[in-house]
């Protein structure tokens, strides 16, 4: 199929620039973990990559702004360019924030060919929205976002011809790229000329499919199956859904019943369609595209995506009464390989616990631990919702000076402390850091004093001395009395325990 | 024997004998948890065996260390309760922190909330509150035996099969005045049913404080390599 497709270049930088309201010329790019992701042309000019590590990148450009990437930030921006798009022509649909495609033929026919509709998407977009777009038309939509990469209107039945040149790393897969390279194969040209059966053969499923796309046809073969009607997955809600973490936790339970049935019928679904109906009987609608099958995670993604659009650009004037998933095309599910968690069914198992045990006590029943880089035992450690993204709260690569070493306290509750010497004087922590005395005597929450049996310290928290706002200067003493062993922290002039050893 | 017979059999629970060494068959087959080495004496199994109720007293470090050998051969765990849990004490212990959930405020009626958990974790710890009466231990109990999971009460729970309580710590390496905190020596009493009837004495040095390795598919919940007890 012909397709028209719009693309926003950078997107994760657009988007998170504009949260932050950073300006243009400010050098920016986003990070997951501690790899670059995406970067601003300003960023690729002074040397910044894709793939590239954060601090190298902060090397080259050490003006550089590194944000944290967040799909839902990218989706919940995008929202607006999808909407844009679609006033030209309905039928969109989104491949992921950054990319839309639309049919070439049909609603923008009714422009003066191809050129005047490109031209008049990209004016519509920049104008509406804002945002810079680059439009290309091409067949399938592998050739069509490559050539909307490079802004190209390939000529009807020309796809093909338009691939050939461009390098096998277009390919966007680490493991075939490089096989086929060693093999002397440079260019998606070279590679289309295997003959099908010969890449069945020696490379398999996955390489299949890419050969497809390097001949600038669909992924899969065209008789996709119809979707019955009775498909779909519907839910009310009573009273309605308002809310952006309310949404979340309803996208995941309607993804895991739609996956379910879907299953279970022998379905896995490539194209997705979100619609929902609010109290004041406004319909909205938009469908998902995805290259890959939907996994129940990433059926909850986008519809939590789509819902945190709508509700943050308030398209929507009232609470949303119904969401209906509408599986829009489908593949054999022999195609979805992997279900949420691979073939581990303990972990299926465990995670249908959980969200059971989320449906019983909320969203914000459950949590897993994330961690990550810090120097206290509390900073090391981040707490998501179950079924959150878990990425940590600092960066685990970097060095962490001043970090306790040694085991970290079981149970980690901050109370009031006392610590005295034996003639009953508070002591305290000097600015060269000495003790002002020896503890004799401690007491928790002004409870019983008890005699302290063996410490050490003080060790120095200097956090963030760089940023005056919100340095911290502490010191922290390790001390057993009564039978238990604790930590305790000095600051602003007051002891508190931060843990205990039990 | 040809690889996909063996592959058969694996999937039956039947092991080749070459991984037999050093365990039990009942560690084999998945029947009992693996614990970390030094915890495995104060259990009559040799580890925490799928059905059990075991409780735990007086150490919150001794309940992490109780999660560590089987979520790190790919089991998962929750721990009811405790909201001021030291999640990084338990990773330096060796819990496996993607396959640990935790349920720190369960409610005021608990009981819904852990059988749920039974039903898909194989590894559940519960704080003792008053909320938990003992009727509905007993059914809790019950409940577990039947899922085949383990359960880890933290605090005193009628019909326990084994029960551990920590009667005396002592801590290594703090001096008047310099040193840091290095390690442990429990002194455990072990009692409970059957074959743990007779009361006893155990001393065991837990090391934690080891290094937490990080790794970037450990934030998503990757499963880490998987021992036969966990596997499905």
């Amino acid at each position: 199929m012909r397709l028209l497709m719009v693309w926003c270049p950078d997107w994760p930088v657009i988007a998170a620039a504009a949260t932050e309201s950073l300006p243009p010329h400010v050098p920016a790019a986003v990070a997951k973990g501690n790899a670059i992701v995406a970067c601003s042309a300003i960023a690729r000019a002074e040397g910044v990559r894709r793939g590239m590590r954060k601090r190298q990148a902060q090397e080259r450009c050490p003006e550089l702004k590194v944000f944290e990437a967040d799909p839902t930030r990218d989706a919940r921006l995008f929202e607006p360019v999808a909407a844009a798009v679609e006033e030209l022509a309905p039928g969109i649909e989104v491949v992921r924030p950054g990319l839309v495609a639309v049919a070439a033929k049909g609603p923008l026919g009714y422009f003066d060919g191809p050129e005047r509709a490109a031209e008049r998407v990209v004016d519509h977009v920049a104008h509406t929205a804002g945002v810079e777009a680059q439009v290309g038309i091409a067949e399938g939509l592998f050739a069509a976002t490559l050539a909307a990469h490079r802004g190209v209107i390939v000529p009807e039945g020309g796809s093909a011809e338009f691939l050939a040149p461009l390098g096998i790393q277009e390919l966007n897969d680490p493991d075939l790229v490089d096989l086929l390279r060693r093999l002397g194969l440079r260019t998606l040209g070279a590679f289309a000329a295997l003959p099908e059966r010969a890449v069945a053969d020696r490379f398999g499923g996955p390489a299949v499919q890419a050969h497809r796309r390097a001949r600038a046809l669909e992924d899969r073969p065209v008789d996709k199956r119809t979707p019955p009607e009775d498909l779909e997955v519907v839910q009310q809600f009573d009273p309605p859904v308002e809310r952006v973490d309310q949404a979340a936790f309803a996208a995941k339970a309607l993804a895991e019943r739609l996956h379910a049935e879907l299953t279970a019928k022998g379905f896995a679904c490539t194209r997705l369609g979100i619609h929902a109906n609010t109290e004041n009987d406004e319909e909205l609608h938009r469908v998902w595209r995805c290259a890959e099958p939907l996994t129940p995670r990433g059926i909850a993604d986008r519809v939590r995506w789509q819902l945190d659009g709508w509700l943050t650009r308030e398209a929507l004037t009232a609470g949303v009464t119904t969401l209906r998933l509408v599986p829009e095309e489908l593949v054999d599910a022999a195609a979805l390989q992997f279900g949420l968690w691979g073939h581990d069914q303990g972990a299926e198992r465990a995670a249908r616990a959980l969200v059971h045990v989320q449906g019983l006590l909320g969203p914000e029943g459950v949590f897993t631990a994330v961690l990550g880089g810090g120097r206290g035992p509390e900073d090391q450690i981040k707490l998501v919702p179950w079924g959150d993204e878990r990425t940590p709260r600092h960066d685990p690569a970097q060095p962490w000076p001043g970090r306790l070493n040694g085991p970290s306290p079981a149970t980690v509750k901050s109370r009031s402390a006392t610590v005295v010497d034996n003639a009953g004087q508070d002591i305290g922590v000097t600015g060269r850091n000495e003790l002002t005395g020896a503890p004799m005597q401690f007491a928790v929450n002004g409870g019983p004093l008890q005699d302290v049996v063996a410490w050490s310290g003080p060790w120095p928290v200097d956090e963030r001395w760089w940023e005056p706002d919100t340095a911290r200067r502490a010191a922290r003493l390790q001390l057993i009395a009564g039978g238990t062993a604790f930590l305790l922290v000095r600051e602003d002039g007051e002891w508190t325990v931060e843990g205990m050893y039990d | 024997m040809s690889t996909s017979a063996t592959a058969t059999l694996v999937a039956l629970g039947v092991n080749p004998a070459s991984e037999l060494t050093g365990t039990t068959a009942d560690q084999t087959t998945g029947r009992v948890l693996p614990v970390r080495g030094e915890l495995a004496d104060l259990l009559p199994w040799g580890g925490l065996r799928r059905g059990s109720t075991v409780s735990v007293g007086g150490s919150t470090s001794l309940l992490l260390a109780l999660l560590a050998g089987a979520t790190a051969d790919g089991c998962w765990a929750a721990v009811v309760g405790l909201p001021h849990l030291g999640v990084l004490a338990a990773a330096e212990l060796g819990v496996a922190v993607p396959r640990l959930a935790l349920v720190p405020r369960p409610g005021g009626e608990p009981g819904a909330v852990i059988a749920a958990l039974l039903d898909g974790i194989d590894l559940v710890a519960v704080e003792v509150t008053r909320s938990v009466s003992p009727s509905l231990a007993r059914r809790l109990s019950a409940r577990a035996r039947q899922r085949k999971a383990v359960l880890l009460a933290f605090g005193s729970w009628p019909g326990a099969d084994v029960e551990l309580h920590v009667v005396g710590t002592r801590w290594e390496g703090l001096g008047r005045g310099h040193g840091k905190l290095r390690s442990q020596t429990l002194t455990v009493r072990v009692g409970g049913r059957g074959a743990a009837a007779r009361p006893r004495h155990v001393e065991l040095d837990l090391v934690g404080g080891g290094k937490v390795v990080l790794q970037g598919d450990d934030w998503n919940g990757a499963p880490a390599r998987k021992g036969p007890t966990c596997a499905s």
